[in-house]
């Protein structure tokens, strides 16, 4: 079990409160645990990383275990405490504009 | 006894104001979308329960809403949560992608930057949403990086006409101040293959097969900022509005200049009259006086908000060049807001209603064709699009 914590927006978009809880196949890595997330909340397509070119959008930035991920490669696997659901992978907004 | 339900986008968030025919007292709901910019809202004229909206956010993208019930409630095409197996079955919600296929995308490569050199397309957001005349599933969009793409499903799936960015004229496009825009596009009522579209800063272009293949229509369009300011395309075409029963007849709000054709565009000619300033964002059309037009005039591209601290709609029973300013309830010190360009618009009543929304977060009513006004609200965040249904 993969634990995601959403923008508020983006809650809100997917209709949930809270913390999201996924099953990803496989190795879970950015891209897997997307991949799942975008499946099963499919209103979160093109939100979190483009559409067509499938980077994260610019004012997204992914963290875990207090550390800043968004610059690892989408399919490296993350850290053991997110795949084994000890800490959730933050899916964090930029804090800009008005 | 009719009704009328007054869509309007604003910066952070929908907002849906509904009375009774008389237009005096008003229901307001909203804001739905909370916190994020709603560039247009729209009703089919088919079913008017069926609403699309524009949902944008510099955060997250795209979002594209559709109600079934007149705004009450909404949901995202394709957006259905699907746990389990079914789940990678579900739709692609939200997906604009400009058409890059070696059939029909493959003239479509960069437009003109800012700077002058050449930029690849990138989808941004939608500008306006435009429902189909005859079919509540077909709905066009207006898009930044200009383009038009249409959804036959209600807005599961879109698709761009790639022969608008194709035609030839694409890598002269550049963007206005505020982005590559597509922000008009109108449907002729008596004839479905032919589609009205402009884009700031390319100009107007029409399509006579279904959107197909398009062409510039900007005779007489002159324009002192650009370096040949009789150029085929490369002006900055705020808006563009048309009375149903004459769709041969469309008046623009240009960037500076209000202009009009007689010929569906083939040719325009200046109507700015007596108007203070031809600067200006909308313009729209009254609902049974087809030669009866309003603007609201705007001081100068530098300064985008209201001539001398006053909000007047001007209006012209002439279809142009006499001008008469509206001043009754509207604020006439002390105003400096901006009315943009799909923030203005009419029921079809008896007494034809005018409505419309401004950067202060006012939206004004007239229930008298413009004599008199009176706010609706005066307290929400920017408005960007004014939309009416007239419901039986």
């Amino acid at each position: 079990m993969i634990r995601v914590a959403l923008p508020a927006h983006l809650r809100t978009l997917a209709h949930v409160s809270g913390e999201v809880e996924l099953e990803v196949e496989g190795q879970a890595t950015q891209r897997s645990v997307l991949d799942a997330l975008e499946a099963r909340y499919p209103m979160l397509r093109g939100t979190i990383r483009d559409h067509v070119t499938q980077e994260r959008r610019p004012f997204l930035r992914f963290f875990a275990c207090e550390e800043d991920l968004s610059l690892e490669p989408p399919d490296t696997p993350l850290p053991e405490t997110v795949s084994s659901g000890k800490e959730p992978l933050l899916i964090i907004g930029a804090i800009a504009g008005g | 006894m009719s009704k009328v339900r007054v869509l309007v986008g604003t910066r952070k968030g929908a907002f849906v104001l509904e009375s009774d025919g008389k237009r005096e007292k008003w229901d307001v709901s909203g804001p739905y979308f909370a916190g994020w910019e709603i560039y247009h809202v729209k009703g089919s004229p088919v079913d008017p329960n069926r609403l699309y909206a524009s949902q944008t956010s510099g955060w997250f993208g795209q979002v594209l809403q559709r109600s079934n019930d007149g705004g009450k409630t909404w949901e995202a095409p394709g957006g259905d949560i699907k746990p389990g197996p079914e789940a990678m079955k579900a739709g692609a919600s939200n997906k604009f992608a400009y058409d890059t296929s070696p059939e029909t995308g493959k003239p479509l490569t960069t437009h003109q930057f800012y700077d002058g050199t050449q930029h690849p397309w990138e989808f941004k957001r939608v500008w306006h949403l435009e429902p189909s005349l005859t079919d509540p599933d077909t709905v066009y969009a207006g898009v930044e990086d200009a383009a038009l793409f249409r959804s036959t499903d209600g807005g599961l799936t879109w698709h761009e006409f790639a022969g608008l960015r194709g035609h030839g004229t694409g890598p002269k496009w550049q963007p206005g101040a505020g982005g590559m825009c597509l922000h008009t596009v109108i449907l002729d009522p008596s004839n479905p293959n032919r589609i009205f579209i402009a884009i700031s800063a390319a100009g107007a272009f029409r399509s006579d097969d279904g959107g197909q293949t398009w062409r510039p229509i900007n005779r007489g369009l002159h324009s002192l900022h650009i370096p040949d300011p009789t150029a085929e395309v490369g002006h900055c075409v705020h808006h563009i509005a048309m009375h149903p029963s004459r769709p041969g007849v469309l008046f623009m709000q240009k960037h500076w200049d209000v202009m009009r054709s007689d010929d569906a565009g083939d040719s325009w000619h200046e109507v700015s009259g007596n108007l203070p300033t031809d600067f200006g964002f909308v313009i729209d059309v009254h609902a049974h006086e087809p030669e009866t037009i309003y603007v609201v005039p705007i001081k100068s591209d530098g300064e985008h908000y209201v001539h001398e601290g006053k909000l007047r709609v001007y209006r012209s029973r002439t279809g142009g060049n006499e001008w008469e300013a509206l001043t009754n309830g509207l604020p006439q010190s002390n105003c400096y807001v901006n009315v943009l360009r799909d923030a203005m618009a009419v029921d079809s009543l008896d007494s034809c209603g005018v409505y419309f929304g401004t950067t202060g977060g006012q939206v004004y009513a007239s229930a008298d064709a413009g004599d008199n006004w009176a706010p609706i609200v005066r307290d929400l965040p920017a408005v960007l699009s004014v939309e009416v249904q007239t419901l039986p």
